[in-house]
């Protein structure tokens, strides 16, 4: 029994939600910071315009820059009808129906989420390309010329890979959307005279929409973001050209003019979810028991639990045992110290990220349960941005960023009577430290603010009337009350790191090169054998977080 | 005697809305008393003040004399050397009941801190239950754990915030009555809010009854039923019914069931409209009274039989009689009105 008066402890912080503050404090310094942190490489940006590169931009718009926008527009559309309609379909498939193996399918359909996209990629080109070990054997049989097979590089592979990989967003949150659905709104709708399609099309789809959205449109950042992918399958985008912009004319100006193009295409996909999600989550406010699922009998029930393994077999079992043999062919060559070395960078990397980034979560999240004001509300949700922003771009804002403040610091050690050159800042492991934290923030940030919200306000309460400091507070009463959300938040941006791909690649200081990076050096001269080693590293520890997620969504089912 | 805690001409708010309007209270050494009230009256900001949750914008708080509260001092709550029992008794879910009760008692030593949350395990009956986790108790004992953690560190003051208001009907009185003993065994000053007056009367030697942000009376339960201080008081305390009458003289009221003397004089003059506070042991069934009435409902209390009457004129009123006594529904009976305590009030407020 909670009545929303003065008294409620869910409204315990004075300064009441939906206004301004009166006076800001460390809390506001503090979000406001963090937004900062991702607002200035973002503004970095977009200031490109202000000092066009023109010679070597007129030489992309003439040669280039309609197809990145052609090619672009395309993966965007394909990508995303694929994964809404794979992922939908399963959910439907798995919450709704019962088929043989449904209890099964109904977890590992979420798997795939552990191999990163490049990895797919090149694994898709090594098994499918004309040299491949399928159509080597295809040609064994029925000899050159006598068979048709489809060109693996080319968009629809490039969207084929990108679906197989991003469509478990879709399903994981169309499958808890389903879930949550009450049976009665379902049976009303049986008892006013509709089938099961019916029911779907008409009531539990409209239902599922803002749930699905959101699935959709994390898969979609995911695609503007990736690099690895479409610079396997040679596939030009704007990650691909902001990559050639840097390392070929190394000019910036023109990464940066390339850079804020691709931030036009995330910003049009948000607005897009935004408008699309219109007001919050339907929730059925009576929730009346699980729905009863429709019984797939026989041939049926048979063909569903054939073509989900055979799904299954493609976007998981496949590659990972193609990896496997792969990585069993070179590893006499590569599980040397080298390997140890890579291994080392990823690891360490991925552990000051975590660290570092869950620390930000953790004072956004204080920020926000202590100051309810529209000012924190804000620069929290600006702070949380990051996950939009493709690495590439962070990489370029960074750059630019800390390239002018080493400018400014040698022209006051100028001024000081000091000489110093080169970079102090830019292309230092701070700087990619920096992407990461920000790119990773809203990741973190999710189990940080589960776990905060948890905790009434009473108990830290109860603990000052015992005689508690501040401090103390945090030590006995909080941090072990949050500490699974933290440890959640720190494994996830571990594993995001480790897989992180176009930012590490752009800002790694000498000497740092990481998985990802020697994936991106061995599959860009086709040497498979060689990428799997590391990449089948990288599925292993990318397992972990999806485990994680299996065992939550067991528990809720 | 000593004044333990006085508040003095205390406001306090949220953004643009008052919530406590010049509220005055003095709390002496060893007394319970308890703030009952709707929810909403303020109470719960009150006693969030005092234990330096809570702004204050106007007025102050002493304790032991010392300024705790007020527009520029606030004590932080570690400071004052408060107890406090939380609504949701806000145990720590990490830590074992020992573990809990012993947080608040850090400069003890080991040997200290054990003997003192036996001591409290068996003053609420549940030795035994030390290493056991909030969650695997049930709510009375999750309840009775919070005052012994509040109890431990021997606060000066307890501040008790609607303890009871989470657990079932039965279990509460018992516990308030548990609790009370407990707190009188400790000799422990405690405020106790509540929007239930069953529980204030128990667990206050005296109440103080708010609404709106004020502290409308401030007495002991007895006075509090048979002297209530205004119409909001007399209401919202007990159950009555208000007789509608002219003051003939000072301490006579003409009403529709004839003249009505008291036991005290009012200065209003003759003519004036008042209403009489009827408590339902005012009105007596007597058969051959000339009043007649028809009882319309009735609810057994054991002891007693609370009756729903209602008059030829339309008007009801309660009546409370022996349970030896047994009146059907519906049947005819007559009434006596007897009034022990004559409590009038104006039915115009009087300049």
């Amino acid at each position: 029994m909670h009545e929303i008066t003065p008294d409620n402890p869910i409204l315990r912080p004075e300064a009441r939600k939906g206004r301004l503050p009166g006076r800001l404090n460390k809390w506001h310094y503090a979000s406001g910071a963090l937004a900062l942190l991702v607002a200035i490489p973002l503004l970095v940006v977009f200031s490109g315009w202000l000092q066009p590169d023109t010679e070597i931009w007129s030489h992309l718009a003439e040669t280039l820059l309609n197809q990145l926008f052609i090619n672009t527009i395309k993966l965007v559309i394909g990508v995303g009808l694929g994964v809404t309609l794979l992922g939908v379909t399963l959910a439907w498939l798995t919450t709704r129906c019962d088929f043989p193996g449904r209890g099964l399918f109904d977890w590992m359909l979420m798997l795939p989420l552990a191999i990163p996209a490049y990895v797919m990629a090149f694994v898709a080109i090594g098994l499918l390309d004309f040299s491949g070990p399928v159509q080597t054997a295809l040609r064994s049989w029925l000899g050159v010329g006598h068979y048709w097979f489809p060109e693996i590089r080319s968009t629809g592979g490039v969207i084929a890979v990108m679906v197989l990989v991003l469509y478990p967003y879709v399903y994981m949150l169309a499958r808890t959307a389903f879930l949550t659905q009450g049976r009665s709104t379902l049976e009303a709708a049986q008892t006013l005279g509709y089938g099961p399609l019916e029911v779907f099309r008409r009531v539990a789809l409209p239902m599922a929409r803002p749930a699905i959205v959101a699935g959709t449109s994390l898969a979609l950042m995911e695609t503007l973001a990736d690099f690895g992918t479409v610079a396997t399958f040679n596939y030009d985008t704007f990650t691909t050209a902001i990559y050639k912009a840097w390392f070929g004319f190394f000019s910036l100006q023109t990464a940066s003019q390339l850079a804020s193009l691709l931030l036009l295409f995330v910003f049009i996909s948000l607005m897009t979810e935004r408008a699309t999600r219109r007001r919050a989550q339907y929730h059925d406010t009576m929730r009346s028991g699980k729905p009863t699922r429709f019984i797939l009998h026989g041939w049926r029930g048979w063909s569903i639990t054939a073509a989900l393994s055979l799904l299954f077999a493609i976007a998981f079992l496949i590659p990972f045992i193609q990896l496997c043999l792969w990585a069993m062919e070179s590893i006499s060559e590569e599980f040397d110290s080298r390997y140890f070395g890579l291994l080392y960078h990823t690891l360490l990397l991925g552990l000051l990220a975590a660290l570092l980034t869950s620390a930000c979560a953790l004072v956004l999240g204080f920020a926000r349960r202590y100051q309810r004001d529209r000012l924190t509300a804000f620069t929290v949700n600006i702070a949380n941005l990051g996950y939009a922003l493709p690495g590439s771009v962070l990489a370029v804002g960074i750059m630019i960023a800390l390239t002018q403040s080493d400018h400014f610091f040698h022209r006051l050690t100028g001024l000081l009577g000091y000489n110093t050159t080169g970079q102090i800042l830019g292309g230092s492991v701070f700087a990619l430290l920096i992407a990461y934290v920000i790119r990773f923030m809203a990741v973190a940030h999710g189990p940080v603010e589960t776990g905060l919200s948890r905790i009434r306000y009473s108990l830290p309460e109860a603990a000052r009337t015992l005689g508690a400091r501040p401090r103390e507070i945090l030590t006995r009463i909080y941090l072990p009350l949050i500490r699974p959300g933290l440890l959640t938040a720190m494994l996830l941006v571990l594993v995001d790191t480790m897989k992180e791909m176009p930012a590490t690649l752009l800002m790694r200081p000498f000497g740092w090169d990481t998985l990802a990076v020697r994936i991106y050096e061995m599959t860009s001269e086709g040497e498979w054998e060689r990428a799997a080693l590391p990449a089948i590293t990288l599925v292993l520890v990318g397992l972990l977080p999806v485990i994680l997620l299996v065992r939550k969504t067991l528990q809720d089912r | 005697m000593d004044l333990l805690l006085e508040i003095n001409d205390l406001h306090c708010g949220y953004d643009d809305q008052p919530v406590v309007n010049g509220l005055t209270l003095h709390v002496t050494q060893g007394n319970l008393v308890s703030l009952l009230g709707p929810s909403g009256c303020g109470k719960t900001t009150v006693l969030r003040a005092i234990a330096g949750f809570q702004t204050v914008r106007a007025g102050e708080i002493r304790l032991n004399g010392k300024v705790v509260s007020s527009p520029h001092i606030r004590i932080p709550p570690e400071q004052r050397n408060l107890g406090m029992v939380f609504q949701d008794y806000a145990l720590f879910p990490h830590l074992t009941v020992t573990e809990n009760i012993a947080f608040g008692l850090r400069h003890h030593s080991a040997t200290a801190r054990q003997k003192t949350v036996d001591r409290l395990l068996e003053l609420i009956g549940m030795e035994g239950y030390g290493q056991r986790y909030p969650t695997e108790l049930s709510g009375g004992q999750q309840q009775r754990i919070a005052v012994a953690r509040a109890l431990a560190p021997e606060p000066t003051l307890l501040l008790l915030d609607e303890p009871f208001s989470n657990l079932d009907v039965e279990l509460r009185e018992r516990l308030a009555i548990d609790v009370r003993d407990m707190l009188h065994a400790q000799n422990a000053t405690a405020i106790f809010v509540t929007h239930d007056q069953h529980e204030a009367f128990v667990m206050g030697e005296r109440i103080g009854v708010m609404n709106e942000g004020h502290l409308l009376q401030w007495e002991t339960p007895f006075n509090l039923y048979h002297e209530p201080a205004d119409r909001f008081v007399a209401d919202f305390i007990g159950k009555g019914s208000f007789l509608r009458g002219e003051m003939s003289t000072s301490d006579t009221v003409t009403t529709e069931l004839g003249r009505i003397t008291g036991n005290r004089a009012y200065p209003w003059p003759e003519g004036t409209p008042v209403d009489i506070l009827l408590r339902p042991d005012d009105v007596m069934i007597v058969d051959e009274s000339p009043i007649r009435a028809t009882v319309t409902d009735r609810a057994f209390k054991g002891a007693d039989t609370l009756y729903t009457l209602k008059l030829s004129n339309g008007m009801e009123m309660l009546s409370l009689m022996p349970s030896r006594y047994d009146y059907l529904i519906g049947s005819e009976i007559g009434i006596e009105i007897d009034i022990d305590h004559f409590i009038l009030f104006p039915v115009e407020p009087i300049a």
